[in-house]
């Protein structure tokens, strides 16, 4: 499975790779209509954004008009309409992550990638782009403050571990999840939320500490749920590894 | 007596590769389908009935019932419509975090409570609508549901027992919005994630216009847990109409954030205690029980034993079980602006009272914070929240006003600091995680 990383020329029709890909995801689902949202996930991955021809195609396939498309790659925060650059980092500046440190990270990186909310730096032809986005709550609330590249965890951050990520990505330095595989390419990443899944379910940990602090707690105590009646009860921690 | 922690969802989260269907088998997973497939699917959700297994997504309506609301038989024309299984895993909630753990840790157990929640409620399609900004938890989701059909878990004629499953994991696009089940339906439909309006219910007329069940993802993980050990031994946990086990999520100033898993109805108090406390040398000012859109409450509260009724009573909800805690070096007028702009953010739009009402909240919540305003914004403010609760199509709106008039009820003056300071009166790099401890002095 290759991702095209290329220039994208807008002016041909797609490949037909991509619209034969687009037709595996219609027929997942009973009703055409429902592949709409992973459809456009799969012209991101091969497009960099949204496009007018990518619209085009997916109403031809639907049987829906352009405008109907439109409404909805316009609804969703994660279609873009201008081009994204090959990471995409978000920062959490919802409350929690704000008051922990959020937006003192968000203002760092503006600062230290010189863009501002939405925006890509410029590609110089030979480093990796990144495009700067403050998100809402992740659902990783108790490793704040957080942040997201390509939609993979990066916990506990700081104002300086965050611009150290960024160099390393800009650099092309291997970086790796807290919680989750290498830090594959945002076009990379879109390819698998349209269901095309790239074998990297068994990198990185099943759970940072912080999502074992009760089990934890419950082995130190010795505390676990009621006994059950059949033997080889799967409840008990203690009985665990 | 049970345990002041019991671990069960969570029970596994640190065994080798937990999210391997070779980890799930070697303790016990999957063998609820033989108990489940030996019983008839009304049995199954008298089970679950009998539980008291009450939903985990927030609103706490009986699973079971829930269920049981799926019409069976013919339709008056006597077409017979299929019915469906769309499990909300679209958690975004702020504060939320307790869904996403689990299905990264073990997928698995989702995967179970959908096959045995499907053989209940007759439906032959399960769609699992997860959010998309969680990359890594969408792979562990394919693969688990991958691993399934290669062991027959899923499929066709699953286990010789004639039932049929289909399992499609949905990643969805970014908007909080879609975790409103109605509007997830509509998004699920390739739509703009914008509600319904109800009735007809979703049980009736759900996704295609089917019968159809949504349920949040601890609800569903729940489910094998009770088919395996029984009702009784899920109801010996948690307080008299609040049974069971439950995740709850501890972030903010805290020692030790992180996930704990209890009965229901054990306090803040109980839970900070194992968490190490409150961050050191500060003290609890307010917090949310159940996620932001839950009235936030404050050390007056700490013993309020967290399960429906007693959060209620409280004057909140108990919601996701969102703990997050703010010490007192917190603005909760910044805090709450924040969480409005999030709202005015999230709106869907369809709902002139929620679209331009959270415009409204913001406008005026932001000159307070920058000191601009009266005295007399305050009635305003709160005026506005009067004609933006209760007059939308969900409960977007409703939760948008939580934090507002909660706040003022608990920290009126602070507002008024505000104005009469010309400005914020907190430095915000205090509340930061990487404080000097000089800043903190």
């Amino acid at each position: 499975m290759t991702v095209s990383t290329g220039p994208t020329d807008e002016a041909g029709p797609l490949d037909a790779t991509t619209v034969a890909e687009l037709r595996q995801i219609i027929a997942r689902y009973p009703q055409s209509r429902s592949a709409l949202i992973p459809m456009l996930h799969l012209l991101q991955s091969v497009e960099g954004r949204v496009t007018a021809r990518g619209i085009e195609m997916c109403a031809d396939l639907l049987g829906i008009s352009a405008a109907e498309v439109s409404g909805v790659a316009t609804f969703y925060t994660m279609y873009k309409r201008r081009p994204v650059g090959t990471y995409h980092v978000g920062v959490c500046t919802n409350t929690l992550c704000a008051v922990m440190g959020g937006d003192a990270i968000f203002e760092r990186l503006k600062d230290h990638l010189d863009v501002g909310n939405d925006e890509t730096t410029p590609d110089d032809g030979g480093g990796a782009s990144i495009t700067l986005e403050h998100v809402e709550c992740n659902a990783a609330c108790d490793y704040a403050p957080v942040v997201m590249v390509n939609w993979e965890f990066m916990d506990n951050q700081t104002p300086e571990s965050a611009t150290r990520l960024v160099d390393d990505l800009r650099q092309g330095k291997e970086v790796r999840s807290t919680r989750g595989p290498r830090i594959c390419t945002w076009r990379e990443a879109e390819r698998v939320l349209a269901g095309f899944p790239d074998d990297r379910a068994d990198d990185g940990p099943a759970a940072g500490p912080a999502s074992l602090l009760g089990l934890r707690i419950a082995r130190e105590q010795g505390w676990s749920a009621p006994p059950t009646e059949h033997a080889g009860g799967t409840q008990n921690p203690k009985e665990g590894s | 007596m049970v345990d002041a922690l019991t671990p069960v969802l969570s029970a596994h989260w640190d065994s080798d590769r937990p999210w391997t269907l070779e980890s799930y088998e070697a303790t016990g997973g999957y063998s609820a389908l033989t108990t489940a497939f030996a019983l008839s699917q009304d049995d199954v959700i008298s089970m679950v009935k009998d539980s008291g297994l009450r939903g985990r997504g927030g609103a706490g309506f009986p699973t079971g019932m829930k269920w049981g609301f799926i019409p069976q038989g013919p339709e008056k024309d006597g077409t017979v419509k299929p019915h469906y299984l769309v499990v909300n895993a679209d958690e975004s909630e702020p504060g939320t975090c307790k869904d996403i753990p689990l299905m990264m840790a073990t997928p698995h157990t989702l995967v179970e409570g959908v096959i045995l929640t499907c053989y209940a409620i007759r439906a032959n399609h399960a769609f699992i609508y997860v959010r998309g900004e969680v990359l890594q938890v969408v792979r562990r989701l394919q693969r688990a549901v991958q691993e399934a059909y290669l062991a027959g878990h899923l499929g066709t004629d699953i286990h010789g027992s004639g039932f049929d499953l289909d399992v499609t994991v949905h990643a969805g696009a970014g908007a909080y919005i879609c975790g409103e089940e109605t509007a997830l339906l509509d998004s699920l439909e390739g739509r703009r994630g914008q509600p319904r309006l109800r009735p007809p219910f979703p049980a009736v007329a759900g996704l295609y216009a089917a019968p159809t069940v949504i349920n949040n993802v601890e609800s569903i993980a729940s489910v094998p847990c009770i088919v395996r050990n029984g009702a009784d031994w899920f109801a010996s946990m948690g307080t008299e109409k609040s049974k069971g086990m439950t995740l709850y999520s501890l972030s903010g100033h805290v020692a030790r954030p992180g996930q704990l898993e209890a009965p229901l109805g054990i306090t803040l108090r109980q839970l900070l205690d194992l968490a190490g406390g409150v961050r050191e040398g500060h003290q609890l000012k307010f917090w949310t029980p159940g996620g932001s859109s839950t009235p936030i409450l404050t050390d007056e509260h700490l013993d309020v034993p967290l399960d429906y009724e007693g959060v209620g009573a409280a004057g909140s909800m108990l919601g996701t079980k969102a703990l997050q805690i703010f010490d007192d070096t917190t603005c909760v007028v910044r805090a709450v602006l924040r969480w409005t702009e999030f709202y005015k953010h999230e709106s869907c739009g369809k709902c002139t009272p929620c679209r331009e009402g959270t415009w409204w909240l913001v406008q005026t919540l932001s000159r307070l914070e920058q000191g601009r305003g009266e005295e007399s914004d305050l009635e305003a403010l709160l005026d506005q929240c009067d004609n933006i609760l209760g007059r939308s199509f969900c409960a977007l709106a409703d939760g948008a006003v939580s934090p507002i008039t909660s706040s003022i009820q608990y920290f009126r003056q602070e507002y008024v600091d505000h104005l009469e300071n010309g400005g914020c009166p907190f430095d915000p790099a205090r509340s930061t995680l990487f404080a000097p401890a000089e800043a903190l002095a």
